[in-house]
């Protein structure tokens, strides 16, 4: 019978499956960090129990690591509890752990793909809801909560329900500087943050085979901020050549064997989804959201909607109370809104290529006056190649701060944060109020279209920057 | 954990729809070990002025709210990040049950390891509630777990959905990894037979 992607991996995945009660789902791969960790080890230890599978179960240090070059002071004492937490639970349990510091440390979906722990067919998890980015690869990966950290590392099993499928179809061809963070955050605009609730998403189509790795994760990032736990995206060759001769990466024989497992896991012929969704990529411009939920995303140079656009009623409040808090007014586009804060980074966008991305934009400009921009690469691998093709040069003499790896600004554990009251063009992936900052508002985009409005102080379509 | 049978409570209304994580606990009361605690810091932002006083007009600072075990919020309820300090957050405040008309998954499956019951109601009871409740503060509401049950004030009852193993576990508190390892055979099974799991 034809299966879909996410029927593949999740049957070859059950452990026990019986009438009326949630899936015992193996995991392959479990990722931790610092924030949802301890009280996970708490209870190991409680109950004395052991990690199941410690070479399973990979660490390391990323949402409250500082991202000041050298300095690396931790924020305040119960960050540094934390990771002295953690890296006192991984020495006991014989885990293995990128800590602050250490060479190859990094945002925990950065690191994951990097090293070559993240494959095709497997399932994922970490405490922390963006796991859905490895769902690039062909994977089966999403957030978990604290209480099943626990779970997973006594038992390497999770109680699971089976989500409902749906196809997320994106055929034809971007148009220039637009890019994958465009794609996701035109998806979310139209199913809405609960459109994918309940749901797996499978993104197809040939604007998303087109797309590089990096780009993919991007796209799967996201995934939850439509309320979806996990995207996926079928492997074919880009998959293949990405994940090939990376450190933890099948070799040899093991290589040949994992590849011809991987070419089977493609959604079959006439397997069907619960559902659809089309985009057309041709109609996708470079996106931003106004309001207090990455659902609130308009095209840049579109008009914001106005009150008076909504009937009365809970989505009008909505509108009303995200306009509040932004201090904007719908009915015109935020082109030319003034920007104090720029942020280039996150598991979203702080892959090589989108630094290579936000350089090219950046190149033989400086930064407008009195606009504070961060580019946080997202690992140090991230970094060191950037610093080899001389990207920070491009950044540092644009006027721009170069950080060291960390979640950073998109969750403001770490000391970066706004100011209450700042606007920031932010190519993290949560426009939350206070998401980056008490008080903090933010327009969420691409690379691109961050780069641009760095360069203007102002919110800018990155494709009206003359050429310099 | 502890178990859940049946709650009588007046509600506290935060009417707001998609009501994320981020709002329920802020990222920066993430940073401890333990999970206690964190009730003091339910909806900081939207609860506390800068200087630390009450903002008066927030649902949770009314004095009609004080020992409420029942939170009512609008659609798509917990949407956002995975953190379980929300859960913790809202049972630290003495939250037992909360009523949306929807839910984010992860918020959900956090909610029921924590004797937290989210509970999904149409638009209409919805609706009924908010205006129940707007009428008198003090308005009862009784959720039976055991039921299915939801008792509005004015007397009438609807059922809820409630997924059958979830509602097994917190009527008799059960421990969901006693339950996983209760499979340990059948998970060494799994884990021989899959040569490239082990």
């Amino acid at each position: 019978m034809a299966r879909t992607l996410f029927e593949k991996i999740w049957n070859d995945h059950v452990v026990v499956g019986e009438a009326g009660r949630p899936a015992v789902l193996y995991v392959d791969l479990h990722l931790i960090h610092e924030v949802t960790s301890p009280q996970a080890f708490a209870g190991l230890r409680a109950r004395g129990l052991k990690v199941r599978r410690p070479e399973r179960t990979v660490a390391t240090m990323d949402h409250s690591t500082p991202t000041l070059p050298k300095a690396l002071q931790v924020i305040d004492e119960q960050a540094r509890a934390q990771l002295s937490q953690l890296e006192k639970n991984c020495a006991e349990f014989g885990i293995r752990l990128f800590a602050l510091g250490n060479d190859k440390n990094g945002i925990v979906h950065v690191v994951g793909p990097e090293r070559g722990f993240t494959q095709p067919g497997m399932t994922i998890v970490c405490g922390d809801s963006h796991t859905s980015t490895h769902g690039a690869f062909g994977s089966l990966a999403f957030g978990i909560g604290t209480s099943e950290v626990e779970h997973v590392l006594a038992s390497q099993c999770l109680l699971q329900s089976r989500p409902k499928t749906m196809e997320v179809r994106i055929d034809g061809t971007l148009s220039p500087l637009v890019t994958a963070k465009d794609i996701i955050l035109a998806v979310i605009a139209q199913i809405g943050t609960g459109g994918g609730t309940g749901y797996v998403i499978e993104y197809t189509g040939s604007a998303i085979r087109a797309l590089d790795m990096e780009a993919r994760m991007t796209v799967c990032n996201m995934s939850i901020e439509a309320g979806a736990r996990a995207g996926l995206i079928a492997p074919d060759e880009k998959t293949f050549e990405y994940v090939k001769g990376r450190e933890f990466a099948p070799a040899g024989a093991a290589w040949d064997a994992a590849v011809e497992r991987w070419k089977k896991l493609p959604t079959d012929a006439g397997a069907t989804y619960d559902t659809l969704v089309t985009l057309e990529a041709d109609k996708i411009e470079p996106m931003i959201t106004y309001g207090t939920h990455p659902g609130m995303a308009v095209p840049v140079t579109q008009a914001l909607p106005a009150a008076a656009d909504f009937s009365a009623g809970s989505e009008r409040q909505a509108f009303e109370k995200a306009m509040v808090y932004m201090g904007l007014e719908g009915g015109h586009s935020l082109v030319g809104q003034k920007v104090d804060v720029v942020f280039v980074g996150s598991c979203t966008n702080g892959r090589i290529s989108d630094l290579r991305l936000a350089a090219s934009v950046l190149k033989g400009r400086h930064v407008a006056v009195g606009v504070r921009v961060l580019i946080v690469p997202g690992s140090q691998e991230v970094k060191r190649q950037a610093e080899a093709e001389g990207l920070d040069r491009i950044f540092t003499e644009a006027g721009a701060e170069w950080r060291e790896a960390g979640c950073s600004m998109c969750i403001a554990m770490n000391g970066d944060q706004l100011s209450p009251g700042q606007y920031a063009v932010s190519t993290s992936n949560r426009n939350f109020e206070g998401r980056q900052g008490k008080g903090g508002r933010t327009f969420l985009a691409s690379p691109a279209t961050a780069a641009a409005s760095a360069v203007t102080g102002k919110v800018t379509d990155v494709r009206t920057l003359a050429a310099v | 954990m502890a178990s859940f049978t049946k709650i009588t409570s007046h509600a506290v209304v935060i009417p707001s729809e998609n009501i994320d994580t981020d709002q329920i606990i802020p990222a920066r009361f993430l940073k401890v070990l333990d999970k206690d605690g964190l009730g003091k810091s339910l909806f900081c932002d939207w609860r506390y002025l800068p200087d630390g006083t009450n903002v008066p007009d927030f649902p949770l600072n009314y004095a009609a709210s004080e020992g409420a075990q029942v939170l009512i919020a609008g659609d798509n309820f917990g949407c956002g990040s995975s953190r379980e300090h929300a859960p913790w957050a809202l049972v630290g405040w003495g939250i037992r049950v909360v009523i949306s008309t929807s839910f984010a998954d992860i918020f959900k499956g956090n909610s029921l390891k924590n004797g937290l019951l989210p509970v999904v109601v149409s638009q209409d009871i919805h609706q009924k509630l908010l205006a129940a409740q707007a009428a008198n503060p003090k308005a009862q509401v009784t959720v039976d777990l055991a039921q299915n049950l939801l008792t509005l004030p004015d007397g009438s009852t609807t059922a809820f959905p409630v997924d059958s193993f979830a509602q097994h576990c917190l009527l008799h508190g059960i421990d969901q990894l006693g339950y996983i390892l209760s499979f340990d055979d059948k998970i060494k099974v799994f884990e021989a037979a899959h040569s490239y799991a082990s």
